[in-house]
């Protein structure tokens, strides 16, 4: 993994975007025992319609791991010091997720170097299904004399 | 049938009331849920989400890189705090349909490491319960603070969930 130094990245730079398989129901078995979510309505095609859904949807958990594996894909996962999400659509069985993320601005904090990152989640589509931000702790600047 | 618009908000609550939601739980702290960090499980979840980097899976590579044991997942303190018979217990004391919950939100502070064979203690607060469109939108925060066994602070972590209707 590449080191990230403060000085090297401009903001609106844009992290190598993460596209994952496309979710089967196999995928949602597993993160339904991996991830403790047992909740019928992600495996159970009965118990979801009969609940009011046309099928079984993706756990919004599973959306928010693939986002962090776009961090974690960047940055050692130590680095990350805050990252949250919005579950903004539903993700169904045979969506492509693809994961971005942007720098939107640096700060220096109490001798911590910091990126600022909004992060955005799309389907094959490009319509949008969660949306977040995240605050990496990077390397001092490679270059002391420009902080 | 009366039906009230976004802006009849007094008319509605006169309507609708807020029986529905227990507000009375707010700040309220569920008892504590210790939860043993199985590596089994760790190797699990990193087959289930496609993960390549070995630091999730394999020992070796995690202690290399200086940690105890395989790494536990950055979004890996929800799961734990899944780790109860009935994870939707809180959602439903304060009124929610279990069956028609959505997560909307969900956010993370970080700390030190969760690793495998750690023993987390998970205790989660429920900071608000809301409603939005006169009820049509049930509203539950909880947020949760995961300390090791060595009374480290892991992670704090923020949920929203929703009851659809």
């Amino acid at each position: 993994m590449k080191e990230i130094f403060f000085d090297q990245v401009a903001i609106g730079e844009q992290l190598p975007f993460l596209t994952k398989p496309p979710i089967t129901r196999t995928t949602l078995a597993y993160f339904c025992g991996a991830s403790n979510d047992h909740n019928p309505v992600h495996v159970d095609s009965d118990f979801a319609r009969a609940s009011g859904a046309d099928d079984v949807f993706v756990h919004g958990m599973l959306d928010m791991a693939y986002m962090g594996q776009l961090l974690t894909g960047w940055v050692p996962q130590r680095a990350i010091l805050s990252f949250g999400v919005k579950f903004g659509a539903i993700v169904y069985v045979g969506d492509t997720i693809t994961c971005r993320g942007e720098v939107v601005d640096k700060t220096f904090n109490d001798g911590v170097y910091i990126l600022k990152l909004k992060l955005r989640a799309v389907d094959q589509h490009g319509e949008s299904k969660l949306t977040g931000e995240a605050q990496l702790r990077v390397s001092a600047p490679k270059d002391a004399a420009r902080p | 049938m009366y039906w009230p618009d976004d802006t009849d908000t007094l008319r509605a609550e006169k309507y609708y009331g807020n029986a529905m939601l227990d507000k009375t739980l707010i700040g309220k702290s569920f008892p504590a849920l210790v939860v043993d960090v199985d590596r089994w499980q760790l190797k699990f979840f990193a087959k289930a989400v496609g993960e390549e980097n070995p630091i999730y899976f394999d020992e070796t590579a995690a202690v290399a890189q200086g940690y105890r044991a395989i790494l536990a997942p950055p979004t890996y303190g929800v799961t734990l705090g899944c780790a109860v018979p009935d994870p939707f217990a809180r959602a439903k004391a304060v009124g929610l349909d279990a069956t028609k919950i959505l997560h909307t939100a969900q956010s993370f502070e970080y700390f030190e490491p969760i690793c495998g064979g750690d023993q987390i203690t998970l205790v989660a607060t429920i900071t608000d319960v809301f409603e939005k469109r006169h009820g049509a939108f049930k509203f539950m925060v909880e947020e949760t603070v995961a300390t090791n066994q060595l009374g480290q602070l892991t992670t704090r972590f923020r949920q929203t969930v929703v009851e659809r209707t």
